[in-house]
């Protein structure tokens, strides 16, 4: 099982460690600065190394690398799920999760790695059951037990680690009972030169934030349930009962939690909510290059995109661009060569361009690769693949709580290819 | 107020600083040293010196501060033993706590500390809290009998713990029975053979019950565990895969993965032409296409899963082609997987997106991700034949862009384009020569010169461009020089007018300046074969060449099914099963798929040699090629020489070793103006032998070589895609033509039966044995190896008193009782007497290796004779060998040990075959049919333990067998062929 913990920063050093078998000694890690320093990028570190005697598998979030060190036949995709989970859990405790707040918190952070890993098997992982054990710092609390001297970890077992729903604690009260959904829906595509689409599928997920008192039973159904043919449950949702009857029934956790995840592959058709005008060329003898792209709205439902980013790695011998944007402003990195312009929304009746000049190199040969474009938006009140809720009851209590449901729609990696 | 604080204190009298506060008065002050300490640990300093004052605070009631003394103990305890022991009272006192939380904390931490003494006063508060009342205590506890056998596993057997924790598999509480499935099956990984995991259907029952009930994490300890199991019948396989499939829909990755497994491994056994495997398979693709739109890291371990799924089941992927579409910000790792398995999925169908998408990665930064795109435009036309025409006519358009890398690794795979579609696609000739001057690496320049050499015909200009790469010979890497040098003899013998000052001069440049002995060799073959028979040398030159095999990266069938139940594992990312990669001792069991139900599909296509060619670089060490070097030329030379002028050459090897052992060097002035006669040298007469051992240069044309050497797979292995049919060749009659008395051990009728037992032949003839005449054979019978022999008394005179003895022989044969002769053998009388022989005797290498020494003493004298034994009886009745570790040895023996020869005329098919040679003790592991040729892999095992590995090619219609035989022991193969052709011969 998972054996240590090293978290790396990006300046290559080793600012926590944590074992949970035998001390397995840092210099291990130096495999892992020799793949990185072999790595062009960043991102590029292979997420799994072996060693003489030790693997070690890592991920990389907030730009700090956090690396396991196993020692036996351990499932790596239970290492990389777990390190991700510890990387959320920080989120969750501390807010971001970075250097400075892991060291903030190191006390904290300590306790909750011990809770999260026995012997490194998981324990608990539930953010619900965390909390419980070891109370998240807050600047009340800390102001609190410097005065009191009280602490801010749990006395009491967990309630809810041991029962059949382990997602949710006992004894929940609120005031307000309130049940609000958020459908958050990705859209991944690849789009070809001439506009037509290589592939586009959408990850949609539902995200909860339930404060409901009691234990209440709920059910949420929709209009068109036939587009979750590829669907991942939190572990609260009744299997049997959505195989037969396409109804999501669940005691809920208590707070925040993703119901379910989905997919909705390119095998349906996906509709593309914004289509590119490009004309990115480069003329071979001359050191100019033109670049020109216009924005507009396709598919929406007739609601506006907002939020645009555009984004294109320009090739290596791009030495500046001289652009004119119709609306937002643009930047562009000469050293990174990434050209980035903040659109804002896209207003049908006048589309946003973007257009002007690059310089080149003088005497540089004609770039040979063509950049891709990254667009990046946000729809609002419309879930792209269409999937609406129908309606959501709650059982069990006899309470009416406050229920909502909001859609959004957002690029995922959105490319165009020129 | 932040815990960075607690890292600024950096003066000097830190430690002593915090040594006062711990033995503070006041509860805050101590609670706040030492989180300090903590702080310290966390990034590495020594805050072992405190142990004494932070161990004070352990006796508290304050949890928290208890849990950060806890932390600090399970850091240090192992460098302060003694002083650990004062924490045990207060460890043991905790464990009969009230509350459930620090009963099981206790117990929790109490394994963790790594020190002897401490785990004696372990066991007892171990035992209570795995009958605690509260699940969550059992639970820790569970875990806490793995660790605890981890530091002492003889501790653990004897306290029987191990009964305890079996029994909590039948616990009420889902997360008790996770945990403890998840600790027995660490304990187990460190007993292979323990059983402890004993699955029979009533557990399986309870841990399927607890698998919808406990955490994700439970879930996959439990799924990995089920992974074990092997159902009995198709029935239960299938009612498992039903309870099974929901864990599809876990958000969790790992446990859809482990999902995964558990219905690949059962699915084989459902019948195909059920609904439900129908279904399955449905099911199985959307949470596969899921996984790829999670983080980059698990997008990698997902695909190299599903590149092992889709090699085993195609049809589940075989509609999703786009999601594994490159997206141009994914990781370099993701990349080029993805493109794998794009190529895995490529069919008829989908070919023209595919290849669209290719072209465009081809244009992308990233130069290693853009030579493997080009490489997979290559692989695609060998793949899919339709498309063909369409991936040359992308790589002629990729060339055009002048892109240096994407030229030279374009030209690279339009070679084994050629290769596979000969005479199609010649048209680009023109085109690719217009690049010639663009390539500077040599697996570039190579494949253009084996183009320019294959294709000289058609090229005006061959000569000349085959003559710029000669100027700069030298300097060239030595696949380029051999390639070259093969390319200037094949224009030669095409053109042979024009060229001939080229070909002496690449010839004289690879022979003598050249100090590679590789190219000298191949050099002075060329030379030979050219000086002594050019009809010969285009027959070995020119000849027609095999079609590369399509598939050259699939991995072999076996492996494949070992991974498939690793799905999920660092073995399925790794592509190579756990022996090869699990640490030390821990004896790791092969897994294997279970056998499926009503299904005579033949294994899939994919050839060991290639395998081993692709994975890794074959080990180049030659254990003691000296002494196998010595033998060879024992056995070789010394016949020809003796035998006279030699039959009309058939092969040009064989002339060519005539010439040179005979040193007949005036028949090599031959009816052409040739190049001079090379100046013999002391070692030239070794040269084809020594060839045959050494490691072979990477080469385009193993046909060629194949040809000339009588086929050394290791040239093959060079090459992507060696078929083992190339090394079918015109073998050298020079190996085994000095053993032709030998065989006459196998003429005559044999057994019909059973194992091979050659007829019997005279030993003793009467006149040498004073009127006893000994006549004899060797059998196996029922695993005992029987000398039998028929004493016929041509004397005069009674005889009596027999006995015998052998001398000290290569396998150590002795006789196991004495020799049985009762009644007295009259004149003109005959006796049959059987003889069991043991293999315990005294050791003493022979030559021939199977030649034995034997005394037999009557009352007349003691007579002394040799015989040879057919091999065969010494093959054990348990030869045969696990099919994962046959290719693994297969693999691990160096290609230097491989013999091959040939068994002509032999009329069986290969199941007939298969079925004699078992009868032998020689075991067929796995047969596969490439190309109308049925491949038996075959093992055996000699008394001595020594294995022997072969494969049998036997192609329909032609009645010639190949053997190639593989063993540690390389003197033995010669008599392993001989007792192949006695025992398929009869």
């Amino acid at each position: 099982m998972i054996h240590s913990l090293f978290l790396i920063n990006a300046s290559g050093d080793i600012f926590l460690e944590k074992h949970w078998k035998s001390v397995v000694s840092r210099s291990v890690c130096d495999y892992f600065f020799e793949a990185q320093e072999r790595a062009t990028e960043p991102e590029n570190v292979p997420p799994v190394i072996p060693t003489p005697h030790h693997y070690l598998i890592s991920v990389l979030r907030h730009r700090i690398y956090f690396v396991a060190v196993i020692q036996s036949e351990v499932p790596p995709l239970f290492v990389i799920e777990f390190l991700h989970r510890v990387v959320d859990t920080f989120q969750d405790y501390f807010g971001v999760c970075t250097e400075a707040a892991i060291k903030d918190n190191v006390v904290v952070v300590y306790e909750l790695l011990e809770e999260m890993l026995d012997n490194g098997f998981p324990l608990a992982t539930e953010s619900n059951i965390l909390k419980e054990l070891i109370k998240p710092p807050t600047i009340l609390r800390t102001m609190v037990n410097t005065i009191t001297g009280s602490t801010n970890v749990g006395e009491q077992l967990p309630t809810g680690q041991l029962s059949v729903v382990p997602w949710r604690r006992t004894g929940v009260k609120y005031t307000n009972n309130e049940a609000y959904f958020d459908v958050v829906e990705e859209i991944d595509a690849i789009i070809d030169k001439s506009g037509s689409t290589i592939t586009a599928e959408i990850q949609g997920v539902i995200d909860a934030c339930v404060k409901l008192t009691g234990m209440p039973d709920l059910t949420l159904s929709f209009m068109n349930p036939r587009l979750l043919d590829d669907v991942s449950f939190h572990p609260c949702v009744r299997f049997k009962r959505w195989e037969a009857e396409r109804i999501l029934s669940f005691i809920p956790p208590d707070g925040n939690f993703r119901l379910l995840s989905y997919h909705v592959s390119s095998q349906n058709l996906v509709a593309i909510p914004v289509y590119v005008k490009h004309n990115i060329t480069f003329r071979e003898g001359s050191s100019q290059g033109r670049f020109d792209l216009t924005l507009g709205p396709k598919q929406t439902m007739g609601k506006a995109v907002e939020s645009v980013l555009v984004s294109s790695q320009l090739p290596r011998g791009v030495l500046n661009a001289n652009l004119n944007p119709s609306q937002g402003t643009y930047t562009f990195d000469p050293v990174t060569k990434l050209l980035t312009w903040d659109v804002g929304k896209i207003n049908p009746q006048k589309l946003p361009s973007l257009k002007g000049t690059m310089n080149l190199q003088a005497g540089a040969s004609k770039p040979d690769e063509n950049p891709t474009i990254n667009i990046q938006f946000k729809i609002q009140q419309m879930a792209i693949s269409g999937l609406k809720v129908n309606r959501l009851d709650m059982y069990g209590e006899k309470y009416k709580p406050f229920k909502g449901i909001k859609y959004m729609t957002k690029a995922g990696k959105f490319q165009v290819r020129t | 107020m932040t815990d960075s604080k607690y890292f600024t204190t950096t003066k000097k009298g830190e430690i002593f600083e915090l040594k006062a506060e711990l033995n503070s008065d006041k509860k805050e002050k101590k609670k706040e040293a030492v989180k300090k300490v903590i702080a310290s640990m966390t990034v590495g300093k020594d805050v072992s010196a405190l142990f004494p004052d932070v161990v004070n605070c352990m006796q508290t009631d304050n949890l928290e501060l208890k849990k950060l003394v806890y932390l600090y103990l399970m850091n240090y305890a192992k460098s302060q033993p003694d002083m650990a022991i004062m924490a045990v009272n207060t460890f043991v006192k905790d464990c009969e706590d009230p509350n459930p939380l620090i009963r099981a904390l206790a117990v929790r931490t109490m394994g963790c500390i790594r020190v002897d003494k401490i785990t004696e006063y372990l066991c007892e508060p171990l035992r209570k809290c795995l009958k605690d009342e509260d699940p969550y205590v059992r639970k820790t506890a569970a875990v806490c009998v793995a660790k605890l056998h981890d530091i002492n596993a003889q501790l653990v057997e004897d306290q029987g713990f191990l009964d305890t924790l079996k029994d909590l598999i039948s616990d009420s509480n889902p997360m008790v029975v996770a945990n403890a499935v998840a600790a027995l099956s660490e304990i187990a990984e460190s007993h292979p053979n323990s059983n402890l995991l004993d699955l029979n259907p009533q557990t399986i029952n309870k841990l399927l019950t607890a698998l919808n009930e406990c955490t994700e994490w439970g879930q996959i300890f439990i799924l990995d565990c089920l992974a074990n199991y092997t159902p009995r019948d198709d029935r239960e396989s299938q009612s498992i895969c039903e309870r099974v499939t929901p864990r599809l829909s876990h958000a969790n990755s790992a446990v859809v993965l482990s999902a995964v497994k558990v219905l690949m491994k059962f699915m084989e056994m459902l019948p195909k032409d059920l609904d439900y495997y129908g279904t399955l398979l449905k099911k199985l693709a959307p949470p596969l296409v899921t996984l790829l739109s999670a983080e980059p890291e698990l997008q990698y371990v997902a695909l190299r899963n599903i590149n092992l799924i889709v090699q085993r089941r195609p049809e589940i992927l075989k509609h999703e082609m786009k999601v594994f579409f490159v997206k141009y910000n994914d990781p370099i790792y993701v990349k080029l997987e993805k493109l794998d398995i794009m190529i895995r999925l490529a069919s008829q169908a989908n070919i023209a997106q595919v290849l669209a998408e290719l072209k465009e990665y081809a244009t992308e930064v990233d130069v290693d991700f853009v030579r493997k795109a080009v490489r997979a435009i290559g692989r695609c036309a060998i793949k899919v034949e339709q498309s063909a025409e369409r991936c040359v006519s992308t790589l002629l358009d990729l060339i055009q862009t002048k892109v240096n890398y994407v030229v030279q690794e374009a030209i690279v795979v339009i070679k084994d384009i050629f290769r596979k579609y000969p005479n199609k696609y010649e048209s680009v000739i023109a085109t690719l020569c217009e690049n010639l001057d663009s390539l500077d690496e040599p697996e570039a320049r190579a494949a253009m010169i084996w183009i320019v050499g294959e294709y000289a015909e058609r090229i005006d200009n061959a000569d000349e461009l085959l003559e710029s790469f000669l100027e700069g010979f030298h300097d060239e890497s030595t696949q380029v020089q051999l390639q070259l040098l093969t390319a200037i003899v094949k224009l030669f013998l095409k053109k042979p007018t024009e060229t001939q000052e080229l070909v002496q001069q690449v010839l004289s440049l690879a022979t003598q300046d050249s100090d590679n002995p590789d190219l000298r060799d191949r050099g002075y073959i060329y030379w030979r074969l050219l000086s002594t028979d050019p009809v010969a040398a285009k027959e070995v030159v020119l000849a027609e060449k095999p079609l590369i095999s399509e598939e050259t990266d699939l991995i072999e069938p076996t492996l494949l099914e070992e991974l498939i139940c690793h799905i999920g594992t660092l073995a399925s990312v790794y592509h190579k099963p756990p022996s090869a990669f699990v640490e030390g001792s821990r004896g790791v069991q092969h897994k294997r798929l279970p056998g499926s139900a009503g299904s005579g599909e033949s294994v899939e296509s994919p050839d060991t040699g290639s395998a081993a060619g692709a994975s890794d670089a074959p080990p180049a060490v030659i254990p003691s090629q000296g002494d196998l070097l010595g033998d060879l030329l024992n056995l070789d030379l010394t016949p020809p020489a003796t035998t006279g002028p030699p039959p009309p050459a058939t092969s040009g090897l064989q002339l060519g070793a005539m010439d040179l052992l005979g040193g007949g060097l005036d028949s090599l002035m031959g009816d052409e103006s040739e190049p001079p006669p090379i100046p013999l040298r002391t070692d030239t007469p070794q040269s084809p032998q020594v060839l045959h051992q050494s490691p072979s240069p990477p080469d385009y044309s193993p046909t060629e070589l194949g040809g000339d050497l009588g086929g050394s797979s290791a040239m093959g292995a060079g090459f992507g895609a060696p078929p083992p049919a190339a090394a079918a060749a015109p073998f050298s009659a020079p190996v085994s033509g000095g053993l032709d008395d030998l065989f006459d051990l196998g003429g005559g009728v044999g057994m019909p039966m059973g194992a091979y037992s050659p007829p019997k032949t005279v030993w003793l003839p009467a006149m040498k044995g004073k009127g006893l005449e000994i006549s004899g054979t060797f059998a196996r019978r029922a695993g005992v190896i029987q000398m039998e022999m028929t004493l016929t008394n041509k004397a005069m005179s009674v005889m009596t008193d027999f006995a015998i003895q052998f001398n000290r022989n290569s396998f150590g044969l002795a006789p196991a009782g004495p020799l049985q002769v009762l009644t007295p053998l009259s004149p003109n009388q005959s006796i049959e007497v059987a003889l069991p022989l043991s293999t315990v005797g005294p050791v003493m290498k022979m030559d021939p290796l199977n030649n034995l020494q034997v005394a037999v003493k009557n009352n007349i004298d003691v007579f002394y004779f040799s015989c040879q034994y057919p091999i065969s009886m010494l093959f054990v009745e348990d030869g045969k060998m696990e099919r994962q570790v046959f290719l693994a040895t297969w693999k691990d023996i160096p290609n230097d040990s491989e013999a091959q020869f040939q068994i002509a005329d032999c009329r069986l098919s290969s199941d007939a075959a298969s079925n004699k040679l078992q009868g032998s003790n020689i075991f067929t592991i796995a047969k596969r049919t490439v190309d109308g040729q049925d491949m038996l892999y075959q093992s055996t095992k000699l008394s001595n333990g020594i294995w022997v590995l072969a494969e049998l090619r036997v192609q329909t219609g032609n009645p010639n067998f190949t053997v190639c035989l593989k063993c540690r022991a390389p003197e033995v193969a010669q008599c392993v062929f001989q007792s192949y052709e006695a025992v398929l011969k009869n």
